[in-house]
């Protein structure tokens, strides 16, 4: 047991450090969330009680494009200079290195964007309260897209067009994801009650967290043969 | 006497088996078609609340049922396909795929339909009909990730875990209206009896008796097409009358 906890540990860690030598490309995912957010007002206009009743959508919709943006590099360094197979002809578990790949990719990509939503909820005039329930939302549903997402990545793994693909595969299976999501803000808005909404992202996250490891490595090995 | 489970899985036996079978399927679907339109839409009484508008059920009903079960179809073959690693299955998994998302289009099209004189408006988000989008997506997905892989095999195995994964979401699709309570009405026909009109019913069926027999014909021979491009380089397609003449 103890064995696979630093196996992760030690995969996540990797992949850790290979995005901080790059970090232009955790910023660039970033930055276009910022930018897609920004956008929506100058789409539909400023007025504030229409920006603040949207708010939850757009951050959640934008969070789902920027995942998508980063989802094609999760395993195609790796696949090109032949890490990949490495680690698939590893005596360890190819699911437990899949999910510290997962949790890498989060931490690079879904963590930053969770952190900088207070800031674009303000930009939405969404009150404070609203603001802290999209935060744990987007906490227990960003992971869901990075572990649904690397599915996708695996399945189109050194084909052309890739980018496109996956988010075709992706998108469609990341929506019970977002209805939570938006919904547990859309409920605290509406003065009901939110724990229903959070509490099915979090059964999502957990059954996710249980299957698409395994799921991610069956492609791997399916696209790798 | 034991049986061989396997005999129909070899595209050898399959070909000429569904050869044999299409024109009972085509024949029996065109009778039941024409018999369920006359019934839905000559014979049955109109509806107490929605008049004449109501009749579209015909269409939308059977073909959004088979959306969702051919998905299932789809998704058991494709399984069978990565578990047994047998060719015909994931054959059969990729016919299928086109006449699923032809069902599911016509069911969203009837549905929008249906819904202007009833709902006024074309399309709602509803969560039973953002379901069925979705299911049309999936559909969409398998086909183009089929599509973009040029090894058969690679690409067989690939869309079949992608089916696999999709079909968690028909059961969302079906639990859906319970879960959100919204405008879409609740389903009619029960185990536990029915509200329904007893002619309504008989055409009800005979048109999703009729749909599927349309289905069965088109997919056995999608996969015929299939085999036959699949194994072009095998002696017994060359021994074939029909690719002889």
């Amino acid at each position: 047991m103890n064995k696979i906890l630093l196996l992760l540990i030690m995969v996540a860690r990797r992949d850790l450090v290979l995005a901080m030598r790059r970090r232009a490309d955790v910023l660039t995912t970033l930055i276009f969330f910022v930018m897609v957010v920004s956008l929506f007002p100058l789409g539909v206009g400023p007025e504030t009680d229409m920006l603040r009743k949207m708010a939850p959508g757009v951050l959640w919709v934008s969070a789902l494009l920027a995942s998508m943006l980063s989802l094609g590099r999760l395993f195609s360094a790796d696949y090109l200079d032949g890490t990949l197979e490495q680690m698939l002809l590893a005596p360890q578990s190819l699911s437990v290195l899949v999910l510290g790949k997962m949790a890498a990719h989060w931490m690079v990509s879904g963590l930053p964007l969770v952190l900088m939503t207070p800031v674009l909820g303000l930009q939405f005039d969404m009150p404070l309260k609203a603001v802290g329930v999209l935060m744990l939302s987007l906490l227990l549903g960003t992971p869901v897209l990075s572990m649904i997402g690397a599915i996708g990545a695996a399945l189109t793994l050194g084909l052309r067009g890739g980018g496109v693909l996956l988010s075709l595969l992706v998108l469609p299976l990341c929506i019970p994801v977002l209805i939570f999501g938006t919904g547990a803000v859309g409920a605290v808005t509406d003065g009901l009650g939110y724990s229903s909404h959070l509490s099915l992202l979090g059964a999502l996250l957990v059954l996710a967290a249980v299957f698409t490891p395994w799921v991610a490595a069956q492609a791997l090995r399916i696209s790798m043969e | 006497m034991a049986i061989n489970w396997f005999k129909y899985s070899a595209p050898t036996m399959f070909y000429p088996l569904a050869g044999k079978l299409i024109p009972w399927f085509a024949v029996s679907s065109a009778i039941l078609f024409v018999a369920g339109l006359y019934l839905g839409f000559v014979v049955a009484p109109s509806d107490a609340t929605q008049g004449e508008f109501y009749r579209i059920i015909y269409i939308h009903v059977p073909t959004s049922i088979l959306s969702m079960f051919l998905y299932l179809v789809m998704a058991g073959y494709a399984a069978l396909g990565l578990i047994f690693n047998t060719r015909l299955s994931a054959m059969m998994a990729s016919a299928i795929a086109p006449t699923g998302a032809l069902f599911s289009f016509i069911a969203l099209w009837t549905g929008a339909l249906w819904g202007k004189p009833m709902w006024g408006t074309w399309w709602v988000w509803d969560a039973r009909l953002t379901s069925e989008l979705i299911l049309l997506f999936l559909y969409l997905g398998f086909i183009s990730l089929h599509a973009s892989i040029d090894d058969p095999r690679r690409a067989d195995r690939a869309a079949a875990l992608l089916a696999i994964v999709g079909s968690v979401n028909v059961p969302i699709i079906y639990f859906s209206v319970k879960w959100w309570n919204t405008l879409h009405q609740g389903s009619t026909i029960k185990f536990s009896g029915t509200s329904m009109q007893v002619t309504m019913q008989h055409a009800m069926f005979t048109m999703l008796a009729a749909c599927w027999l349309y289905a069965a014909a088109v997919v056995l021979s999608r996969v015929r097409s299939i085999i036959l491009e699949r194994e072009r380089h095998t002696k017994w397609i060359a021994e074939l009358s029909e690719v002889q003449s």
